[in-house]
This record gives C-alpha cells, structure tokens and sequence, in this order.
C-alpha cells in the first residue's frame, strides 16, 4: 500500500464483508502531540478471540481465492514501522474495532493520500451501508454522517449523480478547510 | 465548511425525478477487483474513473460494481466486463488510462480491446 488511505479503503471493505450495517471511520491528526489516530468500528458479525488472534497472521484468511490475507498485517506494519500503536478487538455478532496510532513525522510513516477518495468510494459503491466519518485537524473537525444525509434525503439514494457530486465536494472542501490544506 | 441545506435544496429540485434504473436485458456489468491486492494496486482510482466517466457519458445501459479477490492478484487492478449473451471479458493491469480507453472502445463501440485482456497478455 503507498498510501494510509488505502488501508483504511481496505479494512473498511472487511467491515461491509461483515456485513455491518454501520461503519464508523474516524482519522485524527494532532500536531502538538505529533500522532496521527485512525479508528475504524463496525457493527457486523464479528470475529471470535480464535479469529481476532489469527486475522494480524499474514498467512490467515477465511478467503478461498488465495492462500494470504495482508489487510490487516500491512495496516499493522505500517503504523508499527513508525514507532505507533495498533490494536484489534472484535466480538461476535457486536462488531469490530481496528485503531492505529502514527507517529505524524516519522520518516517511515506513508501519507494519509485521498482520504476523501477513499470515503467517496466506500459511500459511493456501498449504498446500502451507513458510514460515520469524522476529520479532525489540531483542535477542528468535520463530521459526515449518511444516515443525518439520508433522513434530508428522503428516497433519494446517495449514490444518484446529483448527491453524489455533493458528498464529493462536502468531503473536499470541508477537509480543506479543517486543515488548511496541510501535507499530511 | 459546506453544510448540509445545499443537500435539502438537491432534493427539492429531485423530488418526483428520481426513476428506478431499469434493468433491461441489454445491461452491461463492469465489475472492478476491490480486495486488497487490488487496492494496493490502483484499483481505487480506476473504479473511480469509470464509474465518473459512465455518468458523465449518460451510459445509461452500463452498471459499474465492486467486487472482492477475483484470485489473480498478480495481474491487479481487474476489470470485468459482463454482456448478456457474451463471454466474460477480463482485462488486467488497469490504470487509469487503460480504463478510459476500455470505456471508449469497448463499452461506448462494442470493441473488446484485446491488448489489455487476459487471454492475450503472456501468463
């Protein structure tokens, strides 16, 4: 993966697999204390402690395509490859919490990249499922809520070309305004 | 900071416009390898093109979905496309340019684009 975005794109996909009805994405960036704290929760199956304790194990899946399962191991790698934190707790039929923790200038820490590339595609391709994500740069943050989009909405689906241009630039432009367009 | 009345001022303008996508049977499915062998190639992006490109175009007749590990993660990012009546078509190494040209010949013109395809790209 060349950008911590992807791994969110990506143990994100797990959450919809696991058929959540909610996902909760949060990305945290604090200067001052030089972190940067991703958290992804999900309302879906599951996993048991059996599970949990395999799913970081690069050569665990439940998968029958292929014989590896590097989600989770590479968004371990990355955040550990930068003297950070990641933590998994799961349990049946509640839901799944992933947390990494970066240090923000670490050399060997990727770039967050298109953070709201990656909530578009989620929301966008995922129509049925609710994301919660929230933004926070330093002390502001924005928070994009589908389920606070589809009560305006009425039966207008998110992914109909109008909406969807709109969930775009409120992504785009809110991030820019919560971090000043910081390099992050 | 954006706010959320733009998203009530869409729906008044969309009430009552909103049809149900017909699902004819000369429906054409373009499914994109979204596991993580092919995020971590490019896949994200390439989803992203072709399904902007198929609005854009009013390709109305086009559905672009997600799918997981198609089981050929060396040749990500996938692209399938699926016509009624005729043989799957998996082009692999996609980028973004690739896709925009898949777009244009295969889906807008009817050509499968064989250089891009499975079958001709040396296993």
């Amino acid at each position: 993966m060349t950008e911590i975005s992807l791994n969110i794109l990506d143990v994100a996909e797990n959450s919809i697999r696991a058929e959540a009805s909610l996902v909760e994405i949060s990305v945290e960036v604090d200067v001052d204390t030089n972190r940067m704290i991703i958290v992804i929760k999900d309302d879906g199956c599951g996993m048991s402690p059996e599970q949990t304790s395999r799913v970081e194990d690069p050569f665990f899946t439940t998968r029958t395509t292929r014989k590896v399962g590097l989600g989770i191991p590479f968004f371990k790698m990355a955040a550990l490859g930068t003297g950070g934190d990641f933590s998994i707790t799961s349990r049946v039929n509640e839901g799944t919490l992933v947390q990494a923790e970066f240090v923000l200038d670490h050399i060997d820490r990727m770039p967050l990249g298109d953070i709201s590339g990656t909530i578009y595609t989620l929301i966008h391709f995922h129509p049925d499922t609710d994301f919660c994500y929230r933004y926070r740069y330093n002390d502001r943050e924005f928070v994009l809520d589908t389920r606070q989009m589809r009560e305006i909405l009425g039966g207008i689906p998110l992914d109909t070309p109008e909406v969807a241009e709109y969930i775009r630039e409120y992504l785009t432009e809110n991030k820019a305004d919560v971090d000043g367009g910081a390099i992050i | 900071m954006k706010s959320l009345e733009e998203l009530r001022a869409i729906r008044e303008k969309m009430q009552g416009k909103v049809g149900m996508r017909s699902e004819d049977s000369g429906q054409i499915r373009v499914i994109v390898g979204m596991a993580t062998c092919g995020i971590a190639s490019g896949a994200r992006p390439v989803l992203n093109v072709l399904s902007d490109e198929v609005q854009k175009r009013g390709l109305s007749n086009v559905i672009v979905t997600q799918t997981g590990c198609i089981g050929l993660c060396q040749y990500e990012p996938i692209v399938e496309v699926l016509e009624p009546g005729k043989e799957k078509v998996t082009y692999v190494k996609m980028n973004v340019d690739k896709a925009l040209e898949v777009l244009e010949q295969h889906l807008v013109r009817g050509h499968v684009l064989g250089k891009y395809t499975l079958n001709e790209t040396s296993l």
